[in-house]
């Protein structure tokens, strides 16, 4: 089956509020519930924002994966920024190096099925995410 | 996106319309913060009903909004949050501590009105 995959570069603010929408547009048309929906769209306005704060550009892609009789939806938000010194750190709750509530990537974590964080000091980070559609 | 601020009374409502940027969201909390004290208000409402999403920089401004305000004299009271909002926000850990909220507008207002001196409250 064709995928698509959207691209949704992340410059400024208003492209926080795109990425969202996309995703959240995606999900729909994927037939995920509205509270998944909802999730996905705060998971993405959380790890575009870092995006926008720590790494100045980026861009966050979409894509609907067919998995046996499994639908995901699979979100990556990459960077070529500053990148995490110290992963496990920057996941705990609470931890913020710019003094935010530190909530954003254990939130998005949690709010996720899948989550992984690659990264390099000095190269940038790419975070991939997946939500499983409910049955 | 500016929001509307509508003056009720000794009330201030701000009715957001739509999604808001993050700077959007600073201008509403400065703009109350002003407001507050220029026309002398006893409580804000801040109307989010609009809002598809409530992420940790919105939920923060608000709160500070909502502190900011009490220490000028006047209770803020955040209506409107969906219930999938309420959800994700709950799973990203976000709590409003501190903050009043209620279902609707008019509950909102019945809670200022509860809160503050009803002589003082509503037209
Ligand atoms: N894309 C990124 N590039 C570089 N560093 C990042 C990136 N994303 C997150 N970080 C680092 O990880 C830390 C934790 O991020 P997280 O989003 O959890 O909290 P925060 O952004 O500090 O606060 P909040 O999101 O609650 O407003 C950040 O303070 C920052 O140091
Ligand atoms: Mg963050």
């Amino acid at each position: 089956m064709a995928e698509t995959e959207i691209l949704v570069p992340i410059d400024s603010e208003v492209d926080i509020i795109s990425a969202r929408r996309h995703g959240r547009d995606l999900a729909r048309s994927a037939g995920f519930s509205l509270g998944d929906q909802t999730v996905i769209a705060t998971a993405v306005s959380e790890i575009a924002r870092n995006i926008l704060m720590y790494a100045k550009r980026g861009e966050v892609r979409f894509r609907v994966v067919n998995d046996g009789d499994r639908c995901g939806l699979i979100v990556v938000a990459a960077d070529r920024g500053p990148g995490i010194a110290d992963v496990d750190l920057a996941l705990q709750e609470g931890h913020s190096t710019a003094g935010g509530l530190g909530l954003g990537l254990p939130g998005a974590r949690r709010l996720m099925d899948d989550f992984e964080i690659v990264t390099a000091v000095g190269e940038g980070t790419a975070i991939t995410m997946r939500k499983w559609r409910g049955k | 996106m500016q929001v509307p601020i509508l003056k009720q009374g000794s009330y201030l409502i701000a009715s957001i319309q739509s999604s808001l940027t993050d700077s959007d969201l600073c201008q509403l909390r400065d703009a109350l913060v002003g407001q507050v004290g220029r026309f002398r208000a006893r409580g804000v409402i801040i109307d989010v009903t609009p809002l598809d999403v409530m992420d940790s920089f919105a939920v923060r401004t608000l709160r500070d909004l909502a502190h900011m305000t009490r220490l000028r004299g006047s209770e803020t009271v955040i209506v409107g949050i969906q219930p999938e909002v309420a959800f994700a926000m709950v799973q990203l850990g976000l709590t409003l501590r501190g903050i009043s909220t209620a279902l609707d507008l008019e509950e909102g207002l019945a809670f200022l009105d509860s809160r503050t001196d009803e002589a003082h409250g509503r037209d």
